[in-house]
Formats: C-alpha cells, structure tokens, sequence
C-alpha cells in the first residue's frame, strides 16, 4: 500500500533523503501548475519549484504534522513565487527606465495554436490582456485567485495558504474577480 | 425585486454560496438582469481559463529531484553513488565527470608542452572555453554560497565575529572580476548578471564591521533574504550543473 505523505514527511525528517524523493516526485507537477499560473514564465517557474522544495527540505524541522503536506508546500512555493515576480517586476522597471522596448512578454514564450490570422491575432491579444490583469493583481490577491480558480481550493484552504482568516481570503478572490472583470469586459466582448 | 451583489455571484460560480445557492439559482432562473452579469462572469472566468499550460512529462518530479538532490545536506555530490541513480541520470552523472577529468587535462596541457596546435585544439573543441569557464563559475559559486549560507542561518540572538567570512568574501570579490568579464565578453548575461550582484553583496560583507551585534546578524540575515542572492546562486548553480552535463555527453559521443 502506498504512503500517505506524513509518512515520508516522519522518514526524510530522520534523515531519509529517498522519503523526500518520493514528495518531490508525488508534488513536482502541482507545484509546476502552481508556479507557471503565479509567475506567468515556464523559466521562472522551474526555478520557483526547484526552490520551493529545498525551501521546504531546511524547514522540514518546522512543518506541522497535523497540516497537509501539500498545502504547507503550496504555501512555500505561492511565496517563492511572489518573491521571484517582485524580484523580477523590480528588474524590469529598472529595465524599462533605461530601455523603453526591453519588457518582457510572458506570452510570446507560449504556445498558440490557432490556424486563422485574425483568430489568431484577437487570441494573442486577449492572451496578452489576460496575462497583464493576471500581473496588475496584488500578491495576495493573485495567489488567491489562483488557487480558488486554477488549483479548486475551497475558501477555507486558500485562507490556510496565505496565512488569513477565510474572510480576508474570500475579499482577495472578490477583489481580483473584480480587476479581472473590468480588465477582460471589453477584450471579452470582441472575441465572442 | 433584489438583485444578486457582486460577491454573491462569484460565490455561487464558486459553489462556495454554501446554503444560499439554490436560492441564488432560483434568483438567477426568474432575473434577466442577473443572468446576464452571471453570464458575463462567467465569459471572463472562462476566458482566463484559455492560458495555456506548459505541460510536463509524466517523469518531471524525477528530473527535479536530480536537479535540487545536490543540495539536499546529506547527499551531497562527493557522496553520490552514480550507480544507484536512474539510467538518464547516470549518463548525466558520467557526464559530468568527464567534464571534471576534461578541465584537468587542460589545466595539465596549460602547464607541460604540447604537440597539438591551439588552431587544432579549437577546431576539435569548440566550446572547452565555455565548459571551463562554466566549470570555474560553478566552484566558484558553490563556496560563495557556503560563506553565505553561514551568515544566512547565524543566530540571531547572538553577536558574531565575521572575520573569517569577510577575509573570505574579500578573496571571492577578487576571484570574482575575472569569471563576470569573461561572461560578459562572451555575451553570457544571466551569469554576469548574477556575479554582479553576488560581488555586490560580498563586497558590503567584506567591508562591513567585523563584530556584529545579534541586530546588526539580523540585519544582515535580512538584507540577504530581500536580495534572494542565495536563490539567484541555486538557481544559477544548477543551470550549470546541467550545461555541464550535456556538453559533457556531447564531447563524450
């Protein structure tokens, strides 16, 4: 029968670095998911999950056993990843300062697959707009979202993630639904 | 009639309306109004859902581990036993080691006369600048890291002699100069670009006090958190680990 991750959480915290292998084998792809929709940068996000899980090996000491493994290393990694996005905002305004056309575009590094010129440029477009409202989102704003929206965590866990009472979390889902909504009305509306 | 707030539809896209959303449903069943702003919502939600996901291959928490378990306390790479790795991961590891035995012989035909002609030897190997230079940064940053790894995780609640570290932060600043403008010169950006940094942080240890009070090994411990230098130096560290590796299996075949 397999483990249940507090299992291999008791065995790599005595020092059975193969107990972790198995958590970071069983965590690696969530965490990606998690990390690409934070960072909006499949570079960036490899990073954020390779960070993340040597975060969370140095700080195993610290891990609760009553709390699920996977919403502690959720936690790590939403913070890993604002770390990185403010590391990054801060580079590129530094960036734009000196070179107006330097900035970044998340985008262009995806995939699109739509054949029609036009489609293909309303797609490109509303995936730009959709990336920047995702961006204008504040830390705490984006990390709620993202997990009630992308990963289906019900209120009460994002609350766990982010450290708040389910309240607070609940306003930071609303509020970025909000941004979202009056950022994406318009661009939504030409694409139908 | 009252109508749906904001909030109360988002909840109920949510089904996070608990008791509420049957009565919501009837609401939205009976109110054009309120289905329409439903409806909007749920063309936005919808159309944040169309960002594509990169996806990864079913064997990705294996290619991360191989990535992070150098640094894992315990497993470090002297104590690697390549045999018990994955077959891919073996190949990695041979690789890599070839690359060590690859900058020794250079070292070595760097010191003792050689046949060869250096127009030859660059035609045969194109790249062994790059790999040296990659093999140097990576020592390199492995005892930068060490230095700040100490500092990192001091005690707070204590003073602290840093002597050792700063005369060792100050050999790394000078060590530092040749390997950022050789990246520089070779247009290499990232590892510039976090050498600089790192020379900038070293530099302020080495030329700070060398007596800390428990404030001062806070504000330090702080001030290396908000750059996230060890993080830049993991980071980069492991993207030469494996440029390493491959070169290595290339020259290998």
């Amino acid at each position: 029968m397999e483990l249940t991750d507090r299992a291999y959480v008791a065995k790599a915290r005595s020092g059975d670095a193969d107990a972790y292998r198995v958590l970071v084998e069983r965590h690696s792809r969530s965490l990606f998911r998690l990390a690409f929709r934070m960072t909006g940068n499949e570079q960036d996000a490899e990073d954020v999950v390779q960070e993340s899980f040597l975060r969370a090996y140095r700080q195993l000491a610290k891990f609760d056993d009553r709390a699920s493994f996977g919403t502690w290393l959720y936690r790590i990694a939403a913070n890993c990843s604002l770390d990185l996005v403010r590391a990054r905002k801060r580079r590129s305004e530094q960036l734009v300062a000196a070179e107006p056309d330097s900035r970044e575009d998340p985008i262009a590094a995806l995939p699109c697959g739509d054949p029609s010129p036009e489609r293909e440029a309303l797609s490109t477009e509303v995936r730009e707009r959709v990336a920047a409202a995702m961006q204008d989102l504040s830390a705490a704003e984006r990390t709620a979202f993202v997990l009630r929206h992308f990963e289906g965590m019900c209120i009460e866990e994002v609350s766990r993630v982010l450290e708040c009472q389910p309240g607070a979390a609940k306003h930071s889902v609303f509020r970025a639904v909000q941004k979202l909504r009056r950022a994406l009305e318009p661009v939504v509306g030409a694409a139908r | 009639m009252t109508h749906l707030t904001e909030e109360e539809l988002i909840l109920h896209y949510y089904g996070e309306a608990e008791g509420e959303s049957l009565a919501a449903e009837t609401h939205l069943d009976g109110c054009p109004d309120c289905r329409a702003a439903y409806g909007a919502l749920q063309r936005v939600l919808n159309v944040v859902d169309s960002l594509p996901l990169p996806e990864r291959a079913a064997d990705y928490g294996a290619q991360v581990w191989a990535r992070i378990v150098p640094q894992i306390p315990g497993r470090r790479r002297a104590q690697w036993a390549p045999w018990a790795l994955p077959a891919p991961f073996r190949w990695a590891a041979a690789g890599a080691a070839l690359a060590g035995l690859l900058t020794v012989a250079f070292f070595a035909g760097r010191f003792y006369p050689q046949p060869t002609k250096p127009a030859q030897m660059a035609k045969a190997d194109p790249h062994a600048g790059e790999r040296i230079l990659l093999v140097a940064v990576g020592d390199y940053l492995e005892r930068s890291q060490m230095v700040l790894v100490e500092l990192a995780n001091a005690n707070p609640e204590q003073p602290m002699d840093i002597t050792a570290e700063q005369e060792r932060a100050a050999d790394l600043v000078s060590e530092s100069r040749l390997y950022r403008q050789t990246a520089e010169h070779t247009g290499d950006t990232q590892v510039a670009g976090v050498l600089d940094d790192l020379d900038r942080v070293l530099l302020e240890i080495a030329r700070g006090p060398s007596h800390l009070a428990p404030q001062d090994v806070d504000d330090l411990r702080r001030r290396l958190e908000a750059e996230g230098i060890l993080f830049k130096i993991r980071v980069l560290n492991s993207n030469v680990d494996q440029a390493l590796a491959p070169a290595s299996d290339a020259h290998r075949l």
